[in-house]
């Protein structure tokens, strides 16, 4: 149990996927305006994560061991059939969310983090409870930098900010800055 | 607009229209890797090897490939691709193999090369969907490198392993660790946007200064 504990916060915090790895930076530049919208990328991020967890591990356990070669096709495979089924499911619930996630939502296929996940969770070979603690541990920390930019950028829109760095510039040395601060949680893992 | 020719195709993707600089693409790869000038070349090469076998391919298919399910085709032909760079990267060069770890995998994942075969080589011809791919390739490794030579130069003070400043130089390790990758490309955007506003001043012959700076002054 403290084994999961341990991925689940590691994933989130110490190893943050966008701060520290630097996967999902494209939802992270371009959704992170408003804290709201952020906030239903990050749950859209972290239920796809969970499938895709669930079956990376099927995958690996059952259909990989026979055809190593064909890893990186199945994984991207069944990734992408799952957003879709995601995208149409989302645009029958609920089509203002629909909207609001725009273009994001088709390229979760292409985002690194949903992809990276399959890909940590195969080299550390992780069973299925240890997948699905770092699946939610990642789309948590993946939440979290999302909601973090998101309130940061909301409060410079009314800053005094030299127009050579406005936009993707100053978003850059922002998370430069969120990065070195989630350098601190580092130190967790050698108290643990 | 400019015309669009097999020479602008060439050349666009190299500066005007950076993937990394100016289109903010495959952002993943650049920052992760750039911590020293060989893994951010050997990055870029894979890349560009993807880039180029994926446009070929895509665009020798085009016709064949059903319009409702395009995008899935282009990730299957890109990722068949990826898996021959990985493997044969890790026999020919298994220490960089292993620097890159995961990242070679997930070229497959970088927009920029999916954004070209949706943008440019489902719609062209072979030669010219060629010709694309190795501007864009190009303006991928110069990116890459741009970020690798600063990162590797501040952060370990030397350059494709060799020092450069000598013993007595403090690293700034901050530069080869994740915040570094954000930081170092936050300022080359910077200096890029300034260089281009100045540029335009000059053209225009308008001293006028840009906005941020006047109303700096008026805070002052």
């Amino acid at each position: 149990m403290g084994d999961l504990v341990w991925i689940l916060v590691s994933a989130m915090v110490v190893n943050n996927f966008t701060l520290a790895l630097f996967l999902g930076l494209c939802p992270f530049m371009g959704v992170s305006a408003r804290v709201s919208t952020a906030l239903r990328m990050g749950a859209a991020n972290i239920f796809v994560l969970i499938i895709t967890s669930t079956c990376a591990w099927f995958l690996n356990s059952f259909i990989l061991p026979h055809a190593p070669y064909l890893r990186l096709i199945s994984f991207i495979v069944v990734i992408a059939s799952l957003v879709q089924m995601v995208e149409m499911a989302i645009k029958k619930l609920s089509p203002t969310l629909f909207r609001q996630l725009g273009i994001f939502l088709p390229l979760i296929t292409t985002n690194c983090a949903i992809l990276g996940l399959a890909i940590f969770q195969t080299n550390r070979g992780y069973g299925f409870l240890e997948g699905m603690a770092f699946a939610i541990g990642a789309g948590l920390g993946l939440t979290l930098a999302l909601v973090l930019m998101a309130s940061i950028r909301e409060s410079t829109e009314l800053a005094d900010i030299p127009d050579l760095a406005k936009g993707t510039a100053l978003v850059l040395i922002i998370a430069g800055s969120l990065s070195m601060a989630f350098m601190g949680f580092a130190g967790l893992l050698s108290s643990a | 607009m400019t015309e669009r020719t097999a020479h602008t195709d060439l050349i666009r993707g190299i500066w005007k229209e950076n993937p990394v600089l100016i289109q903010m693409l495959g952002l993943c790869p650049a920052l992760a890797v750039t911590n020293t000038v060989a893994n951010s070349l050997a990055m870029g090469i894979a890349t560009f090897f993807v880039l180029l076998g994926s446009s070929f391919l895509v665009s020798l298919l085009k016709k064949l490939i059903p319009h409702e399910v395009r995008i899935s085709t282009y990730i299957l032909i890109i990722a068949t691709f990826v898996t021959v760079a990985d493997m044969s990267l890790e026999a020919i060069v298994p220490d960089v193999h292993k620097a890159l770890g995961a990242f070679i995998a997930l070229i497959v994942v970088n927009c920029m090369i999916l954004g070209r075969q949706e943008a440019f080589a489902s719609k062209n011809s072979i030669g010219r969907s060629l010709l694309d791919a190795v501007g864009t390739g190009f303006g991928f490794i110069i990116a890459l490198l741009l970020m690798g030579g600063f990162r590797e130069l501040l952060g370990s003070g030397s350059l494709l392993g060799y020092s450069i400043f000598g013993p007595g130089f403090e690293p700034w390790v901050v530069m080869i660790l994740p915040p570094g990758g954000f930081l170092t490309l936050g300022f080359l955007l910077l200096i890029l946007s300034w260089w281009q506003k100045r540029k335009a001043t000059d053209q225009t012959g308008n001293q006028q200064w840009p906005d941020g700076v006047k109303s700096g002054g008026e805070a002052a």
